[in-house]
């Protein structure tokens, strides 16, 4: 071996073979670098992708909360119903997109294929409905009205119907306790949106694929409490899906229960009346149009003036919240937003902004006080009154003489307040301003809250208007430019009108002054702000923010969260004037414009206050306004369109008051009729199991009850705990009773 | 060695029991190299902890006998081991005569894959199923003839001691006797084992002395090459996916960069220590595909973490800085040739499975050497171990 030359080491090779061996060394040194940084420094995140690859969650959709009204009848709760859905990922599968899958489905649900493919298409700007909003990935629900025979049908044959499910799921109802369906106010879900889902994503209550989401009254508002928390149940799974593990799960925390000082009974009372009273004002003749009146719509409130808790709130045209269980069908969706529709799902009670009319006098009352005018006057109530030629008249040209402003407000007189007002514009600096204008008339409508909103738990609530210095500035800045170009010097009405505008819309006018002292001109307020500033008349001053829900109670009872009464303030006037705009509009009540609609009334037990209201709308009919209170309760009604305040709107707030009181029409007060003596108090209780202690609701139906008043008993005051309410998800038994209910309920609507 | 030492001292006298003479002084076994032989040793057995985690569960491939892969790793384990004895028994010397009986069978087993005979397994056309479960990759033992091959060429006018370096005849000869099966291994196409015998290739004339021209006309080469084929689309679909998820492996993380992302969380989810032997989910989950044979390096790095991932680096590291060693103190240019050629094998097919499982290489389906299951891969592993070994036992003795 010795004998072999030492070729092999010849220098060329000898560094060739070193730079091999650092080579070899660098690339294992790139290979321990990498993993160094894969491992040690990048390793949480990898540890917590790898976590997240291998955990798929499967959702349990928490039961929703039920809301109750004050005695804790369910207004709106859930029913199970066989829903049948189809899986859009398991159809696109299919060579046809599932076509005759479905078709397959409609036989068998007794439904027109296009309706089922109208139901399973994705919402964009051009499908109309019915079409599906909610998440493409999740399940559509074709039927939430599956029998059991078809449900059945459905499972035995499921390789027949790939994609399809048909189980049984927790569904909102809208009960319609005694015929109340309090619609607006409940509000109705829809599915969530890719949107909120990733608003959501990093606060604390994520939203589910699955979840409904309230989208207006109580349902939005309480929605979080309402909804409760998905159960979550992690599996581990492997590369193909298939369940290897159980992780960590969380339950499911079902929703919580909002009570409401909604009292079902006197919900259906005011709803009923408001509809008879529109029904009423549409067989009366107008003599300023020539034609009966419209009576499009209207609204009512009757809210406790010592809280400021809303007892009932109807608004009118008024709809089926059921409509939109288990996804809006098309003709429901345009019958609901159309534009013939009359947009029943808005809530005139919040939603609704008219000019006041005279209604609105107790703010110039207090402004003229505040403004150093004494409350005793006297002031002359002429006909009429005229400023440079401009001639401004009383209601019904009517002159009552020298009158203290507790009379004009019992009489309505407009003169008075129309000299006030122009007075104080004169004293501002008339057609001049000065710098530093004192504003009474209008500081003080702002001080009782107008302009902005009451802060009732409610969404959307719109604020109304004062039309200030201020607020004339910035319409006059909006819209100069369309009335410079529409304006002409002696064109028609509404072009002399741009004309003017044009002109000098930006600046308080004479006639501005004189028009807003009685509620009329830009004036524009709600209902609830009405009803929040006559709550605070009868409780002494205090402007309460109007609440619906009165406490958030958890499904098993235990933990009660009570919503109190807030304020926003006080109304700017002493005590003294306070009493005399009270003992005033008792007045109104006995001798006044509406004592003509309190014939018999109780008042030595049940001391009634009230103010009408009748404003004119440029080119409509006039709104009726009637605003009352006693000491517990305040009630407002209007009609859009419906005429005076007392004629159209006096009867039924009568009605609902002897409902509450339960007077009757002879002035007796029978407290075993009565619905509601006093306000509800106490809260209803929820057992641990989740059932509540309700008492049973009679239909309010007065024709019926005038005939059998003497036989039959009626409805008694306060809790029946006889009476035991099913706790939400276990009501299979009320399937029929609630569909039985929504089918009556449609025809009526329709 | 202690164990040895204690023998070689009690026994003394003519009757020294074979262990001790297999210890004496200048015996094959104490010119042994025992780093490299204990590291692949060790290397063989970490491999079949890490096949078993990777296949235990895996009833559809292991016929319900989770212990399946294990034992058969350990039976690969066990063969090449005899085939390495055999070939420190033989002598790279005595294989050196028969270099072209062993290129012409090699030649004709991967001709045997064009044929009928051969199987496609994940996308490689370069395996022949013998039956009973058993199956042959012979382009595996082709890298052994390549440099067995060409390191008799080159080596025979040098060793002989006419020349200092190989002249470009020799060059040529020995480029034309590599050039034939990895053309054939082209065709199949196995682009992984191409990959590795270029550089084999490349490995061996630098070791030969050839000169500086042919060293860089090869790298030159394979860079065209490399672009011919990308080019001329000889490759298949697959191929260019697994370089373009490589490129960028957000690319498509559900489809073709799917791998190479699972893979990478595995390996960095392993941290420090790991989760432990048979608990890494992602080795459960068989969220990484190939775990006991490409990619079982992740199963590594997930369930013995940075250490026992770097403990593998380690030991290929022992494996090659010690073959390193050998060619350089060997003085027969034939024995620096083989162990080069043997070095840039396992240099470079250690950084490329490695590599791609961490991400920074594109994947191809290499085997890691001792670890990943596979006989073929195994065999030819261990029978390079023991030219290696015979290198070392056979050099001349220097005084």
């Amino acid at each position: 071996m010795t004998n072999i030359p030492e070729t092999g080491r010849t220098p060329r090779v000898q560094i060739r073979l070193v730079i091999i061996q650092i080579l070899v060394v660098s690339l294992l040194g790139t290979l321990g670098g990498r993993l160094w940084y894969l491992q040690i420094r990048e390793g949480d995140a990898y540890a917590k992708e790898a976590s997240g690859n291998h955990v798929q969650q499967v959702v349990s959709p928490a039961v929703r909360g039920s809301i109750l009204d004050a005695r804790g009848v369910p207004i709106a709760d859930n029913e199970t119903r066989l829903v049948v859905s189809a899986s859009r990922t398991d159809l696109l599968k299919m060579k046809d997109d599932g076509k005759a899958v479905l078709a397959k489905l409609a036989g068998v649900l007794g439904m027109k294929p296009k309706d089922v493919m109208a139901k399973v298409r994705l919402c964009d700007a051009k499908t109309p409905q019915p079409c599906w909003n909610g998440s493409p990935y999740q399940p559509i629900p074709i039927t939430d009205e599956a029998t059991a025979k078809q449900a059945l049908q459905i499972r035995e044959r499921s390789e027949d119907f790939p994609g399809i499910t048909a189980e049984p799921q927790a569904v909102r109802r809208y009960a319609s306790p005694g015929d109340a369906n309090t619609a607006q106010v409940l509000g109705y879900l829809s599915p969530v949106t890719d949107e909120e889902i990733k608003e959501a994503e990093h606060t604390d209550s994520p939203y589910l694929r699955s979840d409904q989401v309230g989208r207006s009254g109580l349902e939005r508002q309480y929605d979080k409490e309402l909804r409760g928390k998905a159960g979550v149940t992690r599996y581990e799974v492997d590369n193909l899906g298939r369940v290897i593990g159980q992780a960590k799960s969380d339950e499911a925390k079902p929703g919580a229960n909002v009570v409401t000082s909604i009292d079902a009974r006197v919900q259906r009372v005011a709803e009923y009346e408001l509809n008879e009273a529109m029904k009423e004002a549409r067989k009366q003749h107008d003599r300023n149009t020539g034609t009966n009146y419209k009576a499009d719509s209207g609204a009512v409130v009757v809210m406790e003036s010592k809280t400021g808790r809303v007892v009932a709130m109807a608004s009118n045209p008024n709809y089926d919240p059921n409509a939109w269980v288990g996804g809006i069908s098309g003709k429901d969706y345009a019958k609901l937003t159309g534009k013939d529709s009359n947009y029943p799902l808005l809530n005139r009670a919040i939603q609704g902004q008219s000019a006041p009319g005279s209604v609105f006098k107790v703010i110039p009352t207090a402004a003229a006080v505040n403004a150093g005018y004494s409350f005793n006057g006297p002031y002359e109530c002429s006909s009429s009154y005229s400023i440079g030629g401009q001639v401004f008249k009383n209601f019904e040209s009517k002159g009552y003489g020298p009158i203290s402003l507790g009379r004009a407000l019992e009489v309505s007189c407009d003169t008075v307040f129309y000299r006030l007002s122009h007075e104080e514009w004169n004293r501002d600096g008339g057609n001049k301003p000065k710098k530093k204008a004192k504003d009474w008339f209008y500081k003080t409508a702002h001080q009782f809250g107008l302009g902005k909103e009451t802060g009732i738990d409610l969404p959307n609530e719109v604020t109304g208007r004062v039309p200030d210095r201020q607020w004339k500035k910035n319409y006059w800045k909006a819209n100069k430019d369309a009335w410079c170009k529409q304006g002409k010097k002696s064109g028609s009405y509404a072009e002399r009108i741009a004309y003017e505008n044009c002109l000098e819309g930006n600046r308080l006018r004479a006639g501005d002054s004189v028009n807003y002292s009685i509620g009329q001109g830009d004036t524009l307020v709600t209902p609830i702000q009405m009803a929040t500033i006559y709550g605070a008349i009868s409780n002494g001053g205090t402007l309460y923010n109007p609440t619906v829900g009165k406490a958030i109670l958890s499904a098993d009872g235990k933990h009660i969260q009570e919503i109190k009464p807030k304020s926003h303030g006080k109304l700017p006037m002493s005590r003294t004037t306070r009493d005399e705009i009270d003992q005033a509009l008792a007045g109104v009540a006995t001798r006044g414009t509406a004592a003509w609609r309190f014939g018999g009334w109780p008042q030595d037990k049940i001391p009634m206050h009230a103010k009408t209201g009748t404003a004119e709308v440029y080119g409509k009919q006039t709104t009726s306004w009637f605003t009352t209170y006693t000491k517990d309760y305040t009630v407002v009604m209007t009609i859009s369109q419906g005429g005076t305040g007392s004629g159209a709107s006096g009867p039924a707030v009568r009605k609902i008051y002897n409902a509450l009181y339960g007077v009757g029409e002879d002035g007796s007060i029978d407290k075993k009729k009565a619905l509601l003596y006093q306000p509800q108090k106490s809260l209803p209780k929820i057992e641990p199991d989740g059932s509540i202690d309700a008492p049973k609701i009679k239909k309010y139906d007065p024709i019926k009850e005038q005939a059998s008043e003497r036989n039959q008993q009626q409805a008694a005051t306060g809790n029946d705990p006889a009476a035991t309410t099913p706790s939400p998800g276990t009501g299979n038994n009320r399937d029929n009773r609630r569909r039985a209910a929504r089918r009556k309920k449609r025809r009526r609507t329709t | 060695m202690t164990g040895a030492n204690s023998f070689s001292v009690s026994g003394y006298g003519p009757e020294r029991s074979t262990l001790a003479r297999l210890f004496a002084r200048d015996s094959v076994a104490r010119r042994l190299d025992w780093p490299i032989l204990l590291a692949a040793i060790a290397l063989s057995v970490i491999g079949a902890a890490l096949v078993y985690s990777a296949t235990r569960n895996r009833t559809e491939l292991n016929q319900g006998d989770p212990y399946y892969f294990l034992v058969r790793h350990l039976l690969n384990t066990g063969i090449g081991f005899a085939l390495m004895v055999g070939t420190v028994w033989l002598g790279h010397r005595t294989l050196r005569t028969a270099v072209p009986i062993l290129y012409g069978i090699s030649v004709f087993l991967i001709l045997l894959v064009l044929t009928p005979l051969g199987a496609t397994i994940n996308g490689s056309h370069a395996w022949i199923v013998l039956g009973g479960g058993f199956s042959l990759q012979p382009s595996e033992f082709v890298k052994i003839t390549i440099i067995l091959g060409m390191a008799m060429l080159l080596a025979a006018r040098v060793d002989a001691g006419d020349k200092p370096y190989p002249d470009h005849r020799t060059v040529l000869q020995a480029l034309g006797l590599a050039a034939v099966p990895i053309l054939i291994v082209l065709l199949m196409p196995d682009l992984g084992s191409v990959m590795v015998m270029v550089i084999i290739v490349l490995g061996v004339l630098l070791a030969s002395g050839a000169s500086n021209r042919w060293v860089l006309g090869l790298i030159g080469t394979g860079a065209v090459g490399a672009i011919a084929v990308w080019q001329l689309g000889i490759l298949d679909e697959y191929q260019i996916n697994r370089f373009a998820a490589f490129a960028n492996p957000e690319l498509d993380p559900a489809g073709v960069g799917y791998n190479t992302n699972q893979a990478r969380i595995a390996i960095g989810s392993g941290g420090l220590f790991g989760t432990g032997l048979g608990k890494g989910s992602q080795t459960t989950g068989q969220f990484v595909p190939e775990q006991q044979t490409d990619f079982v390096f992740t199963v590594a790095g997930e369930e013995l973490g940075f250490i026992g991932a770097g403990l593998i680096l380690v030991l290929l590291g022992v494996v090659l800085w010690r073959a390193c060693r050998i060619a350089r103190e060997t003085t027969e240019l034939y024995g620096t040739i083989v162990a080069a050629g043997i070095i840039a094998w396992f240099a470079f097919q250690s950084f490329e499975n490695v590599g791609m499982t961490l991400g920074i290489m594109p994947v191809a389906g290499l085997p890691l050497p001792f670890v990943s299951y596979g006989g073929s891969s195994m065999f030819a592993v261990w029978v390079a171990v023991g030219l290696l070994q015979s290198i070392r036992v056979q050099r001349p003795m220097s005084a």
